[in-house]
């Protein structure tokens, strides 16, 4: 067995067996952290692939941010664990089990049937940067598909404000339409009178 | 040697996880999305195997707007996950029939 062999059924083996872990823990938080171990091992395995930039992206931004959303969101959420234990039997498992199962027999079974021509891979040479050569393609052949990636982004953060955003009664806030609407003659009032003598 | 259809099988193998985590998570919204991360990831794992065994690199561009969607669709997911807590109080997916689906 090659070296990266080895390391290649190291990483799966720890992909799958977290994935497992994260689909039958029952405490989310522990699912959570499971994923974050998925996502870590197939960086790995990306890198295995030469895809450097997305095995970097992927520890990044998945574990460095939207994992991270996903424990706080667990955390901020009252969850009651009990009534989670409670589930898990029933038809659903055995029905969630028999599709997995079949589907993973009917995936396995069309790729190893040698349908895919094994083709010897490609070695780069000395001083390739995958981050470059990405970098090249997306700025030039995919630009504007990178734009609407932007765009999706920007949409994400106005949904997840709009959503989420609530204005809370009861605290103090200014109201700015009113502070620019306001005319001098709302604040002063000049008023006729006669002037007084000192005493 | 490591070959395409390993890491083709891997995908398969995560892909069929995801699913069965759908299927067993029905108490609890945010395991559901977290298989539904872990499907987009599995389909990933097959974009970046073409890309590299093919030798183009359209695949891993792919997979860059794979992972753009992939955020964006978690945080939305998530700010419905907090509103829907807020509003009903609970993430059971069986008791979340306002609509009467």
């Amino acid at each position: 067995m090659t070296f990266t062999a080895f390391l290649f059924y190291s990483f799966a083996a720890v992909t799958v067996a977290a994935a497992v872990n994260m689909i039958t823990i029952r405490n989310p938080i522990f699912a959570a952290l499971s994923l974050v171990l998925v996502f870590v091992s197939s960086a790995g395995l990306w890198l295995l692939m030469q895809a450097e930039f997305l095995g970097i992206v992927l520890v990044l931004v998945y574990v460095g941010a939207v994992m991270v959303m996903f424990l706080f969101v667990v955390m901020m959420l009252d969850i009651n664990l009990e009534e989670m234990r409670a589930g898990f039997t029933g038809p659903y498992l055995w029905a969630g089990l028999l599709v997995a199962v079949i589907m993973a027999a009917e995936l396995i079974f069309v790729l190893k049937g040698g349908n895919f021509i094994e083709v010897p891979t490609v070695l780069h040479p000395e001083g390739y940067s995958n981050t470059k050569e990405l970098g090249s393609v997306l700025y030039t052949e995919h630009v504007y598909s990178f734009e609407i990636a932007a765009v999706i982004l920007l949409v994400a953060i106005i949904a997840a404000i709009a959503l989420t955003f609530r204005r809370r009664t009861g605290t103090k806030h200014q109201n700015i339409s009113d502070q620019v609407k306001v005319q001098a003659k709302d604040r002063l009032k000049v008023i006729d009178m006669k002037s007084e003598r000192k005493s | 040697m490591i070959g395409l259809t390993h890491f083709l099988v891997l995908g398969a193998i995560l892909f069929s996880l995801s699913i069965a985590g759908i299927f067993l998570n029905r108490k609890n919204v945010i395991v559901v999305l977290m298989s539904i991360e872990l499907m987009l990831l599995a389909v990933n794992m097959n974009f970046i195997a073409f890309s590299h065994f093919g030798g183009d690199l359209d695949g891993q561009v792919f997979v860059f707007f794979i992972l753009t969607v992939a955020a964006a669709e978690a945080a939305i997911g998530l700010a419905i996950l907090v509103t829907l807590f807020r509003n009903r109080g609970t993430i059971n997916v069986e008791d979340l029939d306002q609509l009467k689906g």
